[in-house]
């Protein structure tokens, strides 16, 4: 009876696995089903590097998009990682424990507050200072960066809080036994050590800010063209699929699943450097 | 002769409980101090006391004195990071920082501001003969620290805490995890290190205390019980309970 029971909840929770992976590969299915022949027909390059995006004319060129996510990631990247792995190392190495104690679910919680308020307080609170400050439309690419750093926050900083917990005391004591300063023991070892385990926060942050779609719509702008500075409009990839979905069809539709493609597999590509990166800290030990 | 350390009533506090309860002993210079005692006898406290590394765990509390060379160690003119550099120290578990052979034996002296490449270079070798590591590693200097057995780990420890030129240097069991040839190894460099160095070797290895120190303290539940040179301890132990100890016959 006893093993009966066991047998049957262990085949339910494989089943339940198999249902896990198997949404991911419809999912991936579908959308290479729906944007390969596309991509096939007009071409990877002129998809990828033509920046004439006109769907009712038959110009399909998301050079602009693409452009626009990469400056929203990398500036998101440049608020978030620093921030982030500096406020890790704070709270991990020069803070009093009990601060990290409240802190850590604190910072995890963030990261479950929904990305429409964070849209929100950008578009009410941090365009109109930009607008004031520097000039341009105040929805920009600025805007979109400023709001995905804070929003990866939690991702960096909780991964690179378990990275610098993960090294071993005995390396901070064999620095700090050798005359090194709290500060150099920390910069020269302890962040080394945990080096991938930070660069792996980093870059799954960045897949978070590739990938964000609803606060990005609210504050880039989202004009279709190509941004010349960052206090320039801008639209994203993402932004691009969600705000058309709803009308495309035909060519038009395809196109932007094969936008999904290249979202697709620029994610995979981050995922796979950041689990490369943890395995490599793993096989350090 | 003055002595090298003298630690007068010293007492070492985690949270409420004594650790340590009232050591005073003297360490002469250029010898060799072996401390014994059976486990939890507050041997390693006692040592990391001298080099103000308890204080590195939360809720620890130091009483007493301890002079290196006359200067008050827990006084308020005393910088940690000034005294480590000046007092060397090897841990049970060797632990290589995770960077190669070379900056692991560099690491200090780079602290300490030396930036000249030959003078390094100088220094990774000597120390490393003085560590008698030198002949296995020469040829990969660059490799990482870690991927060295734990016997190399453990001279490469020694080594870069050499490359500091302490004055004092402080083994916190350092053969606790090496074989035999190992063991021998860091004995024979402890031996010649001496005529440089003054050196406390904590050991859970009563044998090895008898062979390599000069003079031997035992420990018992956080007090001094008995020290003077290591052969009266070994052969003619002046406390019951130290020969009981010595002889195996507890702990």
């Amino acid at each position: 009876m006893k093993a009966s029971s066991d047998a049957f909840v262990r085949r339910l929770l494989l089943a339940v696995a198999c249902t896990t992976v198997l949404c991911l590969l419809v999912i991936a299915a579908f959308i290479f089903k729906e944007g390969l022949p596309f991509l096939l027909k007009v071409g990877p390059g002129n998809f990828l590097f033509s920046s004439d995006w006109r769907p009712d004319s038959g110009h399909y060129g998301i050079l602009p998009m693409l452009v626009s996510s990469l400056y929203v990631t990398f500036g998101a990247l440049l608020v978030g990682a620093p921030l982030g792995i500096a406020g890790a190392i704070f709270l991990s190495e020069f803070g009093p424990p009990a601060l990290a104690r409240v802190a850590k679910p604190a910072i995890e919680l963030l990261a479950g507050i929904p990305s429409v308020v964070f849209g929100f307080i950008g578009v009410m609170v941090l365009a109109p200072i930009i607008r004031g400050a520097a000039g341009g439309p105040g929805l920009s690419i600025l805007a979109a960066s400023l709001v995905l750093g804070v929003m990866i926050l939690p991702t960096i900083m909780s991964i690179s809080i378990d990275a610098l917990a993960a090294v071993p005391q005995s390396y901070r004591e064999g620095a700090l036994a050798l005359g090194a300063t709290k500060w150099q023991a920390v910069r020269m070892v302890v962040v080394k050590a945990a080096g991938s385990g930070l660069l792996a926060g980093t870059i799954l942050g960045m897949g978070r800010a590739v990938g964000e779609t609803m606060a990005v719509i609210m504050v880039a702008g989202n004009a279709v063209r190509m941004p010349r500075s960052v206090l320039d409009s801008g639209r994203t990839l993402t932004a691009n699929i969600a705000l058309e979905m709803g009308y495309a069809t035909g060519m038009h539709r395809q196109a932007l699943f094969a936008t999904g493609i290249v979202l697709f597999v620029f994610i995979m590509i981050l995922n796979g450097l950041a689990s490369s990166a943890l395995k490599r800290r793993a096989g350090k030990r | 002769m003055t002595p090298k350390v003298e630690v007068r009533d010293l007492r070492v506090f985690f949270g409420g409980e004594e650790a340590l309860r009232g050591v005073s002993l003297d360490i002469a210079a250029n010898r060799i101090l072996g401390v014994i005692g059976p486990a939890g006898s507050a041997k390693t406290t006692f040592l990391r006391a001298l080099d103000r590394m308890n204080e590195l765990k939360a809720g620890c509390r130091t009483a007493g004195r301890v002079l290196v060379d006359g200067e008050d160690v827990y006084g308020p003119a005393c910088d940690p990071v000034a005294l480590r550099k000046r007092v060397g120290m090897v841990f049970a578990m060797p632990v290589p920082l995770p960077l190669s052979i070379y900056e692991n034996v560099v690491y200090g002296p780079r602290l300490n501001g030396v930036r000249n490449k030959a003078e390094l270079d100088g220094l990774v070798e000597e120390c490393l003969r003085a560590a008698f590591l030198w002949d296995e590693v020469k040829d990969r200097l660059g490799g990482s620290g870690l991927k060295l057995s734990g016997g190399q780990q453990q001279r490469l420890c020694l080594a870069r805490t050499l490359a500091m030129r302490p004055e004092l240097i402080l083994l916190d069991e350092p053969c606790s995890g090496l074989d035999p040839i190992s063991t021998a190894r860091i004995e024979e460099a402890l031996s010649l290190l001496k005529e440089r160095h003054t050196i406390v070797l904590v050991t859970n290895n009563t044998k090895q205390a008898a062979r390599a120190s000069d003079e031997t303290a035992f420990f018992l539940m956080g007090e001094l019980v008995e020290m003077g040179p290591t052969g009266r301890i070994f052969t003619n132990p002046s406390d019951k309970r130290t020969e009981d100890y010595v002889t195996g016959r507890f702990g």
